[in-house]
């Protein structure tokens, strides 16, 4: 997938708002083609670091480039070559699907002759062909994103920023969209989105977990998990909350988490700590239907970062 | 004693030609947590809004703490607190003018007020920021007093609506903490969401599509009984010939591209793993790991309510 130089670099990559250091010396990088994440929750700094690759918001310090052009210096270069989906996007609630894509192609300056094939292509692409003729206000959620999108991509960019484009969108409408992003970027696209939805992070190329203005971690999703020291397990039981007092303060036990049908923890050695849990469980009378180890989500390797930063500070 | 907080049976809501909610039954009990799951403009909010007493019931019965809401609905108003999804707080007030504010809407008497509303700082952790502009709060701190500002008057049934989404990890899992530790005290909690990480904390969870009630069960019912077959990891690519070739293999009902791998509904796990490897060689496709993977409450969703469900547009 990496061919060539990367399409994005951030170095140092800093914003300032009064006392609050919302983007706090960011550095990573994003290959051509690739589908990137910044994950993390509100004022984690997503929007800041979007608004920064943009060229729409000078960095008070650090540097940034999007495919070559300095986001400082050029961003007139950056705003040639990318697209920019923020979190409320322009669509006009009273003009028609196709109305609002022409829009856009004026926007852009799209020649006629080619007008006609790419608005074809992108709403075939994004399974709104028959709705070409509804108005926008009348979409639901999930299509309205969709036509974002297609508006977005109307003049070909080489990078699409994306500032949570599912934020309110349903998981089979989520599934769509993603599906559209893996097109584009099998076509070259380089695709940088964010979410604070963590679960969703699991299906880009590679992720940023930001908090606080600053990166937690940053890998592909496979990686990060099994990066995880010690292991996620789940008792499934009928008494959640009976399961959790019990069990809490055992050795080699944390992050017990009460869930709708049981108890998430984390074990340091799984062979030693289940049989454990399983006679503890046992000998107390508490019943349970199942205890697995389960894989790591990226809420919990969050969490666990969080939690080793907290105990590393003096 | 009867631990039914609420019943509703049979309800239906038509919007002049358009039926919102169609014949939907339903039980709740005391002290539990019931999640709504369904795509934008399913009915969610419909029901939810006839359970608030908001909306009349077309036809059908709704009991909410054994009030019938169709008959009393202010006598239900009463007994609910609501949280909304981007919480109704006001940042210009502080912590204690917001818990003032509504337990004067919810009708909290000024004798309960002091009582309510210390419990309601402790809960949220606010001890010693009383009088912090809520403006100045981070999102947990104003997460955990919308919820102290929604369940002030002490309802016996609290609805929510996506509580946690952008709220960081940490303070997430403080918050259902807070909503495991309610329900034990026998609140009912519904719950609301598109996000099914949020759907994990439900007792039980709702799906609902088209305005009907297409599966009900706790999150492990769901995941084990919805699927007709199982769930895949498939690595192979290049991964946009892989996915058009997996989408058009024998017995495959869904595929999805995670990262550098896919998940892959399949009809049954046996006969995939046994063909899958040789399809995808034959169509020239490099072909790594295919393992079986536990089902997500995402695919559980994906299958119950199917595309053709989100091609249209909403209800509302």
């Amino acid at each position: 997938m990496v061919e060539s130089s990367p399409a994005i670099t951030v170095d140092g990559l800093t914003k300032q708002f009064g006392d609050l250091t919302a983007v706090d010396g960011l550095r990573f990088e994003v290959a051509s083609g690739e589908i990137f994440c910044l994950v993390g929750p509100d004022g984690a700094g997503k929007t800041t670091t979007m608004r920064m690759l943009a060229g729409v918001m000078a960095p008070d310090a650090g540097s940034a480039t999007v495919v070559g052009y300095d986001v400082v210096r050029d961003p007139e270069g950056v705003k040639n070559h990318i697209s920019y989906m923020p979190q409320r996007f322009g669509l006009y609630e009273e003009l028609t699907v196709d109305e609002n894509i022409r829009f856009y192609a004026d926007l852009f300056a799209i020649a006629r002759r080619e007008r006609e094939a790419r608005v074809a292509q992108l709403l075939a692409a994004a399974g709104m062909a028959r709705f070409h003729d509804r108005l926008a206000g009348q979409l639901s959620g999930g299509m309205k994103q969709k036509l974002g999108l297609c508006c977005a991509l109307i003049h070909t960019p080489r990078v699409l920023l994306l500032d949570e484009p599912t934020t309110g969108v349903d998981p089979v409408s989520r599934r769509d969209f993603w599906r559209i992003l893996y097109s584009l970027a099998a076509q070259g696209v380089t695709v940088l989105a964010s979410t604070a939805y963590l679960d969703e992070a699991e299906r880009c190329h590679r992720l940023a977990l930001l908090h606080q203005g600053r990166l937690l971690l940053c890998d592909a999703p496979g990686r990060l998990k099994s990066s995880m020291p010690g292991a996620v397990v789940a008792v499934t039981a009928p008494t959640p909350a009976a399961v959790r007092d019990e069990l809490q303060g055992m050795p080699g036990l944390s992050s017990l988490l009460v869930v709708g049908d049981g108890v998430h923890l984390v074990v340091d050695d799984v062979d030693l700590r289940l049989p454990a849990i399983r006679e503890r469980l046992r000998a107390a009378a508490i019943p349970f239907s199942e205890i697995a180890r389960v894989a790591p989500t990226i809420e919990d390797l969050f969490v666990a970062s969080i939690t080793r930063q907290a105990e590393a500070r003096p | 004693m009867n631990d039914t907080a609420v019943a509703v049976k049979d309800l239906v809501k038509r919007f002049g030609a358009f039926t919102a909610v169609d014949h939907v039954s339903f039980d709740a009990h005391r002290g539990e947590v019931l999640g709504f799951l369904g795509p934008n403009g399913a009915g969610k909010s419909t029901i939810i809004r006839i359970l608030c007493g908001l909306l009349h019931p077309t036809s059908g019965d709704v009991h909410v703490g054994g009030i019938d809401v169709a008959r009393q609905p202010e006598a239900v108003r009463a007994q609910i607190g609501y949280m909304s999804q981007r919480f109704s707080l006001y940042n210009d007030l502080t912590a204690v003018e917001n818990l003032r504010f509504f337990g004067g809407l919810y009708g909290v008497s000024a004798t309960e007020f002091g009582a309510r509303s210390r419990w309601a700082v402790e809960m949220s952790g606010l001890a010693g920021r009383e009088t912090a502009l809520v403006a100045t709060l981070a999102g947990g701190w104003k997460q955990r007093l919308a919820l102290g500002c929604a369940v002030l008057h002490q309802p016996s049934i609290l609805f929510l609506d996506e509580p946690t989404s952008g709220v960081d990890p940490i303070s997430r899992r403080q918050f259902w903490d807070l909503i495991h530790r309610m329900a034990a005290t026998g609140v009912t909690v519904f719950v609301s969401t598109h996000y099914m990480d949020e759907a994990e904390y439900c007792n039980r969870l709702a799906l609902i599509d088209r305005g009907r009630l297409v599966a009900l069960g706790t999150p492990s019912e769901l995941k084990r009984t919805t699927m007709t077959g199982g769930l895949l990891l498939v690595e192979c690519e290049p991964l946009g010939e892989a996915l058009v070739a997996l989408e058009q293999a024998p017995g495959v009902l869904e595929a999805a591209i995670f990262g550098d791998a896919f998940h892959v509904t399949v009809l049954a796990i046996e006969p995939a793993l046994r063909d899958l490897p040789r399809y995808l060689a034959e169509r020239g496709l490099r072909c790594g790991r295919i393992t079986p993977i536990p089902l997500s409450l995402e695919d559980v969703f994906v299958q119950k309510v199917g595309r053709e469900a989100t091609a249209g547009t909403t209800a509302s």
